[in-house]
């Protein structure tokens, strides 16, 4: 009982200091600079129309190399954990018909609305990370609908490596042409789609490595649900 | 009022309904499913706040594939009732 009363008394200590804290901090307001020097600024500097995915690349594109790594670490760990000598997928019911004819009509569509969202980062809303999470479900109905199918492990490993060393190479190239690592040498120096503006060839280098995220999150989130699927079997 | 402003408030409190009720629930799968609709009920509210990124990744991740890999992780546990002995109520759980 007074272990109780003394959280009680504590929560609410900490509940009012957070909240005085919080009340000096003014609401709905805008008191930052810098969101609107990057609406002012995004079309000349990058050459995106969609100034979130412009800041998410191109001005913080560093960080978006660490995000990539952190997912990359993630799905190291989930195989880690769950390692085993022999593991199989164990499921025993089939998925009904409505399930397997569903997800064979949808499948190719599903993966092209993921690669969709990623080659049209720059121009509507979406990117890399959501384009891959889609392509991911798309396996996910895949391995829902029957129950011995895997994804071809082999290819997706070498495409998942491959690509996240072309990350790091594009900003090398930035780093020996503009002199700092992911510098935007397409849209800085080459100028390409200076006078394409809206449509899908500008916006620099931004497509390019929202392709090269979006695949990384695909393969490797289906790499994800394959590890949870499947189990260990006794022999 | 304006009505968009009524259905934000619908949704705010369908949400805080279901985290709720994903807490309570004792079936896993049950709080499973609730807590996907915590997400998906985020991505309609980013949606309508204006932020249609981060609602399409809300409704990828939060509601799809987080909740198809809890499912996968409960499909590995065992599962098993009991009778239930006389628990205090929500308000005193903590």
């Amino acid at each position: 009982m007074l272990k109780r009363a003394l959280a009680i008394i504590f929560l609410l200590i900490i509940g009012y200091w957070l909240a005085q804290g919080l009340a000096g901090v003014p609401f709905g307001e805008d008191r930052m600079l810098v969101g609107q020097y990057y609406l002012d600024h995004v079309k000349g500097q990058t050459g995106a129309v969609n100034a979130v995915t412009a800041i998410v690349v191109n001005y913080r594109g560093f960080d978006t190399l660490g995000e990539v790594t952190v997912l990359f670490i993630a799905s190291t760990g989930v195989g880690a954990l769950l390692w085993r000598k022999k593991r199989e997928r164990t499921a025993k019911t089939e998925g009904s018909m409505v399930l397997t004819t569903g997800t064979t009509l949808l499948f190719p569509f599903v993966v092209l609305f993921g690669a969709y969202i990623f080659i049209h980062g720059h121009l509507t809303p979406g990117g890399g990370f959501p384009g891959g999470a889609t392509i991911a479900t798309a396996f996910l109905l895949l391995y829902m609908a029957f129950i011995t199918y895997e994804i071809p492990h082999k290819a997706f490993e070498k495409t998942e490596g491959i690509v996240g060393m072309a990350y790091v190479l594009v900003g090398l190239i930035g780093l020996a042409i503009g002199g700092y690592f992911l510098y935007d040498w397409i849209w800085q120096d080459w100028k390409l789609g200076a006078d394409n503006i809206g449509r899908l060839l500008s916006g620099g280098f931004i497509p390019i490595i929202y392709t090269i995220i979006g695949i990384k999150v695909g393969t490797e989130l289906s790499g994800i649900i394959d590890n949870m699927l499947k189990e260990e079997v006794s022999e | 009022m304006n009505c968009i402003t009524c259905i934000e408030y619908i949704i705010v409190g369908v949400m805080m309904i279901s985290a709720i009720l994903a807490v309570e629930w004792r079936d896993l799968l049950a709080a499973t499913v609730g807590m996907a609709a915590v997400s998906l009920f985020a991505s309609l509210l980013f949606f309508m706040l204006q932020a249609p990124d981060v609602a399409m990744t809300e409704a990828a991740i939060g509601a799809a594939l987080s909740g198809a890999i809890f499912i996968f992780a409960i499909k590995r546990t065992q599962r098993f009732e009991t009778e239930e002995e006389e628990k205090p109520g929500w308000w005193v759980r903590w």
